[in-house]
């Protein structure tokens, strides 16, 4: 049998990474002005944008680094600690 | 025609359609790579040529080909090989159908450009089919083989073949070269169903695997290299069809049947090691050679077959594994249960003549005569 | 669009595409700037790219086997192998006739600066076809912040417990003496920046070469929300320049295009002070090394003057 090392791309492929989490980024659609420099910055990819502008965060993989709530101008994103 | 062993190489490569040569220049090989480069250049071949500036960046270049499923070969011998190392390592267990001439020569320091096969053998374990020629002949028939072989969608693994360093690379003999139209039906124009770089089916290839997969991996290329005696011998024997020419596939034995002595041999002096046998048995002494002329897979049934109620078994190796013997003697005694004489011989471009295989048999006889256990005789040590 | 024909639009935060190449879930470290490029990166460059990516943070970042978070095809190679394999890479394309394809490199300042360097100078010599990116933050990380050449003067590392003694391997300077057709600098903080580098080199045919300064926050010490900040005060205080060289000519480009009059750079010691590799440069080595950034700026200007 043939067993090559190739792999598929698919989310999670370093695991469930939101469980790295120590902070979670909160977002305050009422500050949020849909800069978008959260979802630009995001190392992750895990903010995501709609078609009226909104953000939003996909916890399943959010490692929870703050990028986005120190890129923020509107401080519209804050950083809760995880319970 | 008349060619040097080198050439026959290059002859070979291009009767194969090779698509993408990648290579560095090292003495003996420099000839295969010359050639190639101005078939390519006259437009008699249709193929890319990388000037690399390494050999480790030859062999990075042939997978880096292989993997978008184009048909690459490159050359080397010695410090080259030794240096491409890691890519070779790389191409096996990464199932590369790569194709690879090894000028054999002896390692420095000190430095030596004449004939050993060490540098070949020290690769033995990275997956690579292994094939060594022992004619001009052998060495044009063995490189269109050989990509058959590598190819084979059961096989899919890198094969290298090789040539004593002068002895065959640069010695001119007859050649016959098979038609274009015999080589496309031998080996057809690259399907390329080892492509792992798709863009319609976009993969990674290589990341990390955990203690929980590689060893699966690792057993695919065993089973493989193992399964391809097969291909070989299939490859050998349809390429005897079309040629007009008997092809050797794993051990070539030559009057071994009744044989009290065998003289097991590998590469371009097994046609001297065959003329002591005819002159000893012109003398009465019943001698044979059995010629490995693939060392992997090692053919370990073939070979106990081959040496099957002789009485002295001589291995003679043109290499070595310091602190241990002969590399060839380790696998034939691995193969047949039983230490055999294991004669270290033609070190470093040493001559290795007719009348030293007849003295190596004649030795044998008399050691297995005296009832002693085999072992390794550095044959024509000075004092 | 792709091809040599490149891609027509100027990027914009608007026109950067939603489509994720570089999926969620990778196992790069938190607040890593080598993913975030990445995954601007191949927004810029689209589907029809191969990444040639050699050991390095990368390697890790991948995950594990059977899953990958690219979608993207991605080939691992040998540490120093990663232009040599690409250029093989391109020689089997071309002989199959596929020319829609972006080849890329994508290695770190290790496999680029120090053991890859022969493999990048000769695919680059020879002008083959490639893109290549070295993401730098400036030691070996995924082995635990080991000095490289590219390591910054002053940084402390595992394998320079007082700060390093060197000055940094200028690996773009290099590349522009093999003269070829493009040279850029980038930095992760400058997304969009760093976008229209790439739609600059896609443009162009031979070798491009792209040296993306890359913060780390473990490698850097500092905490992972502070890395577009620190790749910020990086361009904002001189120490890292932005520049591109086309076909001999230099200019520079975003925030350091208006701070070649060095009062209008923010203090070196800004950037210093966020990061904790730096906790052992003394007032005379933070002297010598605003020293060397003052000479690198004056020999980008030179080059700038053209």
């Amino acid at each position: 049998m043939v067993v090559l090392p190739v792999s598929r791309g698919r989310e999670g492929a370093g695991g469930l990474t939101g469980m790295w989490r120590i902070k979670r980024p909160v977002v305050d659609s009422s500050k949020c002005t849909k800069c978008h420099l959260c979802w630009l910055f995001c190392p992750e990819g895990v903010v995501r944008r709609g078609s009226k502008g909104e953000v939003w965060i996909v916890y399943e993989f959010c490692k929870g680094c703050g990028i986005c709530a120190e890129v923020c101008a509107a401080h519209a994103i804050k950083m809760v600690r995880e319970v | 025609m008349i060619a040097t062993g080198n050439h026959a190489v290059a002859y070979g490569v291009k009767a194969a359609r090779a698509e993408v040569i990648a290579a560095y220049p090292i003495t003996p090989q420099t000839q295969i790579i010359e050639k190639l480069s101005e078939f390519i250049e006259k437009g008699e071949m249709r193929a890319k040529f990388l000037r690399v500036e390494s050999e480790h960046s030859a062999m990075a270049a042939c997978i880096g080909a292989s993997a978008c499923g184009a048909r690459a070969f490159t050359a080397t011998s010695s410090q080259g090989l030794l240096y491409m190392s890691e890519m070779v390592f790389w191409a096996g267990l990464g199932s590369f159908p790569v194709v690879m001439a090894v000028v054999t020569r002896a390692l420095a320091p000190p430095w030596s450009i004449w004939n050993e096969h060490t540098d070949m053998l020290t690769q033995r374990d990275a997956g690579w089919i292994a094939i060594m020629c022992e004619s001009v002949q052998e060495a044009y028939d063995s490189s269109i083989q050989a990509f058959r072989i590598a190819e084979d969608r059961m096989v899919r693994q890198p094969v290298m073949f090789g040539l004593d360093a002068f002895s065959l690379s640069h010695t001119s003999e007859r050649l016959e070269l098979i038609g274009q139209e015999e080589a496309e039906a031998f080996l057809p124009a690259p399907e390329g169903g080892w492509k792992v770089i798709d863009f319609q089916d976009p993969t990674t290839y290589g990341n990390m695997a955990g203690p929980e997969r590689m060893m699966e991996i690792r057993h695919s290329i065993m089973e493989r290299v193992k399964d391809s005696a097969r291909v070989i011998e299939e490859a050998a024997s349809e390429f005897s069809r079309i040629s007009g020419r008997g092809q050797a596939g794993l051990v070539e034995e030559y009057r071994t049947s009744g044989a009290e002595v065998i003289l097991v041999v590998v590469g371009a002096s097994s046609g001297d090691a065959k003329d002591a046998a005819d002159a000893l048995r012109d003398e009465g002494i019943r001698a044979g050679v059995a010629r490995l002329r693939v060392l992997r897979p090692f053919p370990a049934e073939k070979i106990r077959a081959a040496v099957q109620g002789c009485r002295a078994v001589a291995v003679v190796d043109r290499d070595y594994s310091l602190g241990s013997g002969g590399i060839i003697g380790q696998e034939v005694a691995s193969a047949i249960g039983a230490k055999p004489f294991n004669y270290i011989a033609g070190i470093g471009g040493r001559d290795l003549s007719v009348a030293d295989f007849s003295g190596i048999a004649k030795d044998a006889i008399s050691r297995a005569e005296a009832g002693e256990e085999g072992r390794e005789i550095w044959w024509g040590i000075k004092g | 669009m792709v091809g040599h024909q490149g891609i027509t639009e100027t990027f914009t935060l608007k026109s950067l595409t939603d489509e994720e190449y570089l999926l969620p879930g990778n196992a790069a470290c938190p607040g890593c700037a080598a993913v975030m490029a990445m995954r601007i990166g191949l927004k810029a460059l689209g589907p029809r790219t191969v990444l040639i990516v050699p050991a390095c943070c990368m390697s890790v970042a991948q995950g594990h086997y059977p899953k990958t978070p690219s979608k993207v095809p991605v080939f691992n190679t040998a540490f120093a192998a990663s232009a040599a394999t690409a250029s093989g890479i391109r020689a089997a394309l071309e002989m199959k006739g596929i020319t829609d394809v972006y080849v890329v490199c994508w290695a770190g300042d290790g496999g680029t600066a120090d053991i890859g360097i022969q493999s990048l100078s000769g695919a680059a010599e020879r002008g083959d076809d490639l893109i290549y990116i070295c993401y730098d933050n400036e030691a070996y990380m995924n082995t635990g912040t080991q000095r490289s050449s590219s390591t910054s003067e002053g940084a402390r590392t595992t394998t320079t417990i007082t700060g390093k003694a060197e000055r940094k391997k200028d690996v773009p300077g290099i590349m522009m003496a093999h003269r070829i057709p493009y040279v850029a600098t980038a930095c992760a903080s400058y997304p969009l920046d760093f976008a229209n580098k790439l739609r600059r080199a896609v443009s162009i045919k031979g070798t491009r070469y792209i040296h993306l300064l890359s913060p780390c926050p473990p490698g850097w010490r500092y905490p992972s929300e502070k890395t577009v900040e620190v790749g910020r005060l990086a361009v904002e205080t001189g120490a890292w320049i932005l520049y591109e060289w086309t076909g001999g000519r230099c200019r520079l480009t975003g925030p350091s295009s208006g701070l070649a009059d060095r009062s209008r750079r923010r203090p070196l010691e800004e950037y210093l002070r966020i990061q904790g590799r730096f906790s052992e440069a003394d007032p005379s080595k933070i002297e010598a090394m605003k020293k060397r950034i003052d000479e690198e700026w004056e020999m980008i200007l030179e080059l700038c003057k053209g």
